[in-house]
């Protein structure tokens, strides 16, 4: 059964240096506060894998823990660029970033394979692209049944993946709901898995769209309420669109980057 | 005996509001739409609002039959999931929804197109001596452009997006001209219309090469051949297309600013 624990000590026990940590969540329940406790304890040389690194990625990229970056769509949804990414990409500010770079629909199928103990998935995708050209973890294969050739993406295995859910209970079993993204495929791929939770409850009631995932199959639970912010979480919070607005300038600049970083995360002993 | 719908005072229009409204009309007829978050899926909700209200609205975040009241800022956003039919998990949208075929246009934005539509949203080459551009990335849009019975393109006309030679091939269009798509096994028919906010260029049928065949009210060729990277084609016969109509342009107007107000 997942142990339940504060999101200091599970996210000290869980993530290290080196690590290759999925953090997902595909614009719902982004599990903000817990990267931002991986800032506050310094932990570094992190290979990060999402699809979407979004604003969560950014911070945890400008803060310098970040040493390579999986994914498959870098951008600050519905505002622009991410700028801290870009920097570090472009100009390897505070330090260089690796990049393994896919489509959606590869990203999403290494992570099926990654859940499916395969070592590779199929898809038809990448065909006259130049992706392929750039990462060594897209090939082709032939279909044995017709001769198709079809991309062949290698599975994603995290040492840990961490997602935010709505709730879990006292065993740890956990719920989530609405837009549940690609978070079932990205745990059961992982070693390790913390989910941080809005709340405990004495019981799970089914939901529709609900994805569960018993507390076997999870390894540490941790409370987080509101812990998905700037994301949301369906239920509990609606999406602040506003600070994704407002990350725009902030991110562009790297003082008043590390100036926000230092007042939001590091003064604070319990991320919002 | 029906009149003529109002035409809207041109002066009112913006450049912005003339390719959304063609956007959109762009989705008559069609039944689903996998649609791209920015001016696709404006264009994809006044299509909803104007001429094609039982457009099912497919996004990457899983929804299937988004009805929203207003504009989502990311694909992500809460109302897409309430008003949908369904919504199902991020592979299966891609891999039993798109993959299967089961979409009939995919809606696309774009960095930077070519002569033959293909798409760079990956990188821009800033010159010798200067590190690459970052773009976001491919998303969803290499399988988008593959698997949907067709595809339509917006994106706003200048020689830095319309351009001679991609710097990354993200997403294929028509690839190097006929027969590539076939060559590749992209089984939809790939673009077929380019809408601008200059006007609208389409696939020659045996060439798959982009030609100028339409031109917003108060657009000249020469404008349109200056904004292009490439020396483009024109149609023998370019038209112009219908200027937006009153409803055409409060309903545009009424969705963006509800989706500012609860910005």
């Amino acid at each position: 059964m997942a142990e339940i624990r504060t999101l200091h000590d599970a996210v000290a026990e869980l993530v290290h240096d080196g690590d290759t940590v999925a953090m997902e969540g595909f614009t719902h329940l982004i599990p903000f506060a817990a990267a931002h406790e991986i800032i506050r304890q310094g932990i570094t040389d992190l290979t990060l894998v999402r699809m979407t690194p979004d604003v969560i990625y950014d911070q945890l990229i400008g803060a310098g823990l970040v040493k390579k970056l999986v994914f498959s769509w870098g951008g600050n949804p519905g505002v622009g660029s991410l700028h801290r990414f870009r920097d570090a990409v472009e100009n390897g500010w505070p330090r260089p970033l690796e990049i393994d770079e896919h489509s959606h629909a590869g990203m999403a199928n290494r992570y099926v394979a990654g859940a499916s103990g395969l070592p590779f998935a199929v898809l038809r995708g990448y065909r006259g692209s130049d992706i392929p050209e750039r990462t060594d973890t897209v090939s082709t294969v032939t279909c044995p049944f017709t001769g198709e050739e079809l991309a062949a993406v290698r599975a994603v295995n995290p040492d840990v993946t961490v997602i935010h859910a709505q709730q879990a209970d006292h065993d740890g079993n956990v719920q989530l709901w609405g837009l549940t993204g690609v978070q079932k495929e990205a745990a059961l791929a992982a070693r390790r898995v913390l989910v941080t939770v809005e709340e405990i409850v004495d019981e799970l009631t089914p939901r529709p769209t609900g994805v569960v995932l018993p507390g076997w199959a999870v390894t540490a639970v941790a409370p987080a309420p509101d812990g998905a912010h700037p994301s949301y979480a369906a239920g509990y919070s609606v999406r602040d669109n506003a600070f994704y607005q407002a990350w725009d300038p902030i991110s562009r600049d790297r003082d008043a980057f590390r100036k926000w970083i230092e007042e939001h995360v590091h003064d604070r002993s319990q991320a919002r | 005996m029906t009149t003529a719908p109002r035409a809207a005072a041109a002066t009112e229009v913006t450049p912005d509001e003339l390719m959304t409204v063609n956007a959109a009309r762009a989705l008559a007829g069609a039944r689903t739409c996998f649609v791209g978050i920015g001016l696709p899926s404006t264009a994809a909700n006044l299509s909803r609002r104007t001429d094609n209200p039982d457009l099912v609205l497919v996004y990457e975040s899983g929804t299937l039959g988004s009805k929203p009241t207003r504009l989502p800022l990311s694909i992500g956003d809460g109302e897409l999931a309430d008003t949908a039919d369904a919504v199902v998990s991020v592979p299966e949208i891609f891999n039993y929804w798109l993959q299967a075929g089961r979409i009939d246009v995919g809606f696309l934005g774009a960095a930077q197109t070519d002569r033959y539509a293909n798409i760079n949203t990956t990188v821009v080459d800033r010159g010798p001596g200067r590190p690459e551009g970052r773009l976001p990335g491919a998303g969803g849009a290499p399988e988008i452009a593959a698997n949907c019975g067709r595809v339509l393109m917006v994106l706003r006309h200048s020689t830095r997006n319309f351009v001679e030679k991609l710097d990354f091939t993200t997403t294929v269009g028509h690839g190097s001209g006929p027969g590539d798509r076939e060559r590749l096994g992209l089984r939809g028919r790939g673009p077929t219309a380019v809408i601008t906010d200059l006007g609208i260029l389409r696939p020659d049928p045996e060439t798959a090469e982009l030609v100028l065949t339409e031109v917003h009210p108060g657009v000249t060729t020469d404008r349109v051949r200056a904004a292009t990277g490439w020396e483009l084609r024109v149609a023998d016969r370019v038209t112009a297309t219908a200027p937006p109509t009153e409803a055409e342009i409060t309903a545009l107007r009424t969705l963006k600013n509800a989706g500012r107000s609860a910005a």
